[in-house]
């Protein structure tokens, strides 16, 4: 305690470059991020609120946030399950090709999402594989919300993974060993010895996937048709359709919503992530 | 039992993944050799992916040439000293993460478009030095927008290892009396360099697969097109001949993300091998 | 004086990391800065090296104040808790680091180098990386290190926090010997009383940012200056009410600190004890604890608990046994200082004891 109040307060910087690290990054953040997202802010106060709400309650645009909203929740729902069994898979067992799939689990981080979005929407057209495959079943995923779901599980599933895999590594197999000593059924033991101690990892994927699925552009807009009617538009394609019409006030006034709620997607992620090292502190 | 849970769930794993993740793999190389192999280069030679793999490769260094000069600058900053506001500063830096790139994108046109307060600047000074430089709708609006989607990964990737190394070794050589640039070369240079270019690779396949944050300020195919932008293109034409085109031309990009991968799992093998070798 | 705090205050927000601190080294002394975590120790080393600027007082080494000195221009060699060795550096590098910097020409660099890895023991080691060391290893590198630029002042924070405790012993007599050979000012941190009364000619003993003593290790533990010192130095324990203990009656201090040494139990047939007798009260056995090579013995005298050592080669006890007790000397206190009572009793009479 007294060694990080020691260490926090004002003291001689011994090492070299505070200046130099400072000014470079000060300026580089404030010529990249901060003056151009001020810019935004400047441009959407000058609207009246009634202007403002005018704007961004209109039925195509309610109808993209309820769509982004949905089927991203959905999208970081599957995700979590998923995801979990594919964290407790790679960091529990060994088996040929574990290095591979650990690999390849973060593919959407590093296929560029337009092809990933090409290549999901011609997979899952009627005369796809998947498509034709889904269709036998009586379900249409191109152009629905289906297909628009699917691609955001796809882009969502490392955000999870790799947010369990590294608690799951540190949790003490001890702990279920415990618990199976005093009779607990396997799934006893999961539910009440592991799921608690993953919970603020699986919260903190469920938030970054759910946050990159509402602001997601590349690899939804072609699976998802894009149809006003069947409500198949998300936020951003919105965003970018008002910017070809030159609509700069539409756009930016969902814009601004949108930074508000990954705003309020990384607080309520910070806030897990507090709680959390509150928790461990304490143990 | 407890064999088979896990043949049961690796199997699950496995099934997910296979249509999740490597099916789509597959189909984007069936798809691009649709038309013969004849074909898949002739979709690669045309002037217009020329054009865009020059626009794309150029946006791509220019993003890791700032982002390496700031990510070590952030990481130094943030891990070595200690002042106010450096929570708020590790936030900020995080933000492009958080938000959509077409935001970004917007951003920028709000800023160095017509209607942004810079754009209007920049008319000024365009009319005063009679030069005709452009941001938006232009290479350096794309280059710009490829930097802001790809600025946190050099410093997020360095800055863990960082702190898990700890400063004492850059505080006893400062007491030594080594100056700033020798510090860096000569000790904190050796601990980060795997982290660096798994950073570095993060930061290139990211900027080479930009494409909303691009499609906001890029207009004109053939000259500020990049790769994506040029595939969105192809795609769209909805003749079955340009598609099997869009494919070829993504058939390269997904050729770099299973390089990225690759060359990821090798860095992140050094880097272990590394750390406990010293 | 080689070195010498002034009025030193330094205050981290509310917290005081160090209250009126002053003192000072002769050239040549090797002294430890002892006190439980929080006291204020390192804090008092970091100012010395200049990581850390005191709010006010000066600091003074060889007759000039380096409050405003760098780190690095103020001749000092500092060896890191962790060593914090360049991982990525050989031993030769490590050793000669300091020497490049100053842009010495290479052949002397290699003879400094040379002459300080025989010194230390480390010949044959110069092409081995800090990872393939062990712990004692390690700290002779950080050592050499330190002094490879002849520096005036050497500072050592907690140098054996980082070793087994089974090759602790060794180095701390090959660090003092070592620095009394090379014949350099030295400070190290520790909180192990141990230590510090093994390795250092001096101890200042820290408590709440203050120095409650300074003095040699003898006397620290023989006339403690105050009542921290007097519980903080060996196995000591507050006592409640020690005026009831037989020859301790007069005095009115607000209260006294015991030692086990100073608590004297014997059976009444012992003849060995038979003059001393009348000084000695009665006390039952507690409880009795083994501890390798003595046994523990806790009694109770009149209400008070003292404990007192006894050789295995003696007469087995029991609890519930009913001995002799006599109590030599007890630290009694007031608010400020700590005072020597003898036993009025026995005039001064000392028995061997243990």
């Amino acid at each position: 305690m007294t060694k990080q109040l020691v260490r926090a307060g004002k003291s001689q910087r011994v090492i070299p470059g505070f200046g130099l690290s400072m000014g470079i990054t000060l300026f580089m953040l404030s010529v990249i991020i901060l003056i151009p997202l001020a810019s935004v802010l400047v441009y959407s106060f000058q609207l009246s609120p009634r202007e403002f709400l005018e704007l961004i309650t209109k039925t195509n645009v309610v109808n993209a946030f309820k769509t982004s909203l949905l089927c991203s929740l959905f999208a970081a729902f599957v995700n979590s399950v998923f995801g979990l069994i594919l964290a407790w898979v790679l960091v529990r067992y060994e088996f040929p090709g574990k290095r591979i799939m650990d690999g390849i689990i973060e593919l959407p981080f590093a296929l560029p999402t337009a092809v990933a979005g090409i290549t999901l929407s011609k997979l899952y057209s009627d005369t796809g594989v998947m498509g034709g495959f889904l269709g036998l079943l009586g379900i249409k995923a191109a152009y629905t919300k289906v297909g628009l779901t699917i691609a955001l599980i796809f882009i969502g599933i490392p955000f999870v993974v790799r947010s369990i895999q590294p608690v799951l590594e540190t949790l003490d197999p001890r702990y279920e060993e415990a618990a199976a000593i005093l009779g607990a059924g396997k799934f006893h033991t999961f539910r009440k010895v592991i799921l608690p101690e993953l919970g603020p990892a699986l919260l903190t994927g469920f938030g970054l996937a759910f946050a990159r699925g509402v602001g997601e552009y590349g690899s939804v807009i072609y699976i998802s048709g894009n149809n006003a009617r069947n409500q198949t538009q998300v936020v951003s394609y919105v965003i970018m359709q008002k910017l070809n019409y030159v609509d700069y006030p539409g756009a930016t006034a969902i814009a601004l919503v949108m930074l508000f709620l990954s705003f309020l997607v990384l607080l309520f992620v910070n806030m897990v992530q507090v709680h959390q090292a509150k928790r461990t502190s304490c143990l | 039992m407890k064999i088979k849970s896990k043949w049961i769930l690796i199997g699950i794993s496995g099934v997910f993944l296979f249509f999740m993740l490597v099916l789509p793999l597959i189909s984007v190389i069936t798809n691009s050799l649709k038309e013969g192999i004849g074909f898949y280069f002739q979709s690669l030679a045309t002037p217009t992916v020329k054009s865009a793999f020059g626009v794309t490769v150029l946006a791509a260094v220019i993003a890791v040439a700032v982002n390496t000069i700031f990510g070590i600058a952030a990481a130094w900053l943030i891990t070595r000293f200690s002042f106010k506001g450096k929570q708020i500063l590790s936030a900020v830096i995080d933000i492009p993460f958080s938000i959509s790139p077409v935001i970004a994108g917007l951003a920028f046109l709000m800023t160095f478009g017509r209607m942004g307060w810079a754009g209007g600047l920049l008319a000024r000074l365009n009319e005063a030095l009679g030069t005709n430089i452009q941001i938006v709708f232009a290479v350096p609006g794309v280059a710009l927008a490829t930097v802001f989607v790809t600025f946190p990964f050099v410093s997020r990737e360095i800055i863990p290892v960082l702190l898990s190394v700890g400063k004492e070794e850059e505080e006893a050589a400062a007491l030594m009396g080594a100056d700033g640039f020798t510090i860096f070369r000569k000790i904190t240079f050796p601990h980060i360099r795997w982290a660096l270019l798994y950073g570095v690779i993060l930061c290139t396949a990211r900027a080479l697969g930009e494409f909303g944050a691009v499609h906001a300020l890029s207009k004109t195919r053939g000259e500020t097109f990049t790769l994506p932008l040029e595939i969105d293109a192809l795609y769209l034409s909805n003749s079955s001949e340009s598609i099997t085109s869009a494919f070829a031309v993504s058939s390269i990009l997904v050729l770099m993300a299973v390089a990225v991968l690759i060359i990821r799992n090798i860095a992140e093998h050094q880097a272990k091998k590394n750390e406990e070798n010293h | 004086m080689y070195i010498e705090m002034r009025n030193i205050e330094k205050s981290y927000g509310d917290f005081k990391a160090s209250k009126e601190v002053n003192f000072g080294l002769e050239k040549g002394t090797l002294a430890a800065l002892l006190g439980p975590s929080g006291s204020g120790k390192t804090t008092i080393l970091r100012m010395i090296a200049g990581f850390e600027t005191p709010d006010t007082g000066d600091i003074i080494i060889d007759e000039k104040r380096v409050n405003d000195l760098p780190a690095a221009d103020r001749g000092i060699g500092f060896v890191f808790q962790n060593y914090a060795l360049f991982r990525y550096m050989t031993v030769y590098e490590n050793i000669a680091f300091g020497l490049e910097v100053k842009k010495i020409h290479k052949k002397l660099i290699k003879e400094r180098v040379m002459e300080l890895l025989s010194l230390t023991g480390l010949e044959g080691l110069d092409k081995r990386y800090p990872n393939q060391l062990s712990g004692g290893q390690r700290q002779r590198v950080a050592f050499a290190r330190a002094l490879a630029p002849s520096p005036g002042l050497l500072l050592l924070d907690e140098p054996f926090a980082a070793i087994d405790a089974k090759v602790r012993q060794e180095l701390r007599s090959w660090l003092k010997e070592m620095i009394h050979k090379v014949g350099i000012t030295s400070i190290f941190v520790t909180h192990d009383q141990d230590e510090a009364v093994e390795v250092a000619d001096e101890i200042i003993v820290t408590n709440q940012g203050r120095i409650e003593q300074i003095a040699n290790p003898f006397e620290i533990y023989k006339n403690p200056a105050t009542p921290f010192v007097a519980e903080f130095i060996g196995q000591s324990a507050r006592m409640e009410g020690y005026h009831k203990l037989k020859g301790f009656e007069k005095g009115d201090f607000t209260g006294a600190i015991i030692r086990p040494e100073f608590v004297e139990a014997f059976k009444s047939d012992n003849l060995k004890f038979q003059d001393v007798m009348r000084c000695s009260e009665e006390g039952i056995i507690e409880d009795i604890s083994f501890r390798g090579n003595y046994l523990e013995v806790r009694l109770n005298v009149n209400g008070i608990s003292l404990t007192t050592r006894r050789s295995l080669e003696r007469r087995p006890v029991s609890v519930g046994e009913k001995m002799h007790v006599i109590v030599y000397r007890i630290y009694a206190y007031d608010d400020k200082k700590a005072y020597l009572l003898e036993n009025s009793l026995l005039n001064g009479a000392n028995i061997v004891t243990f």
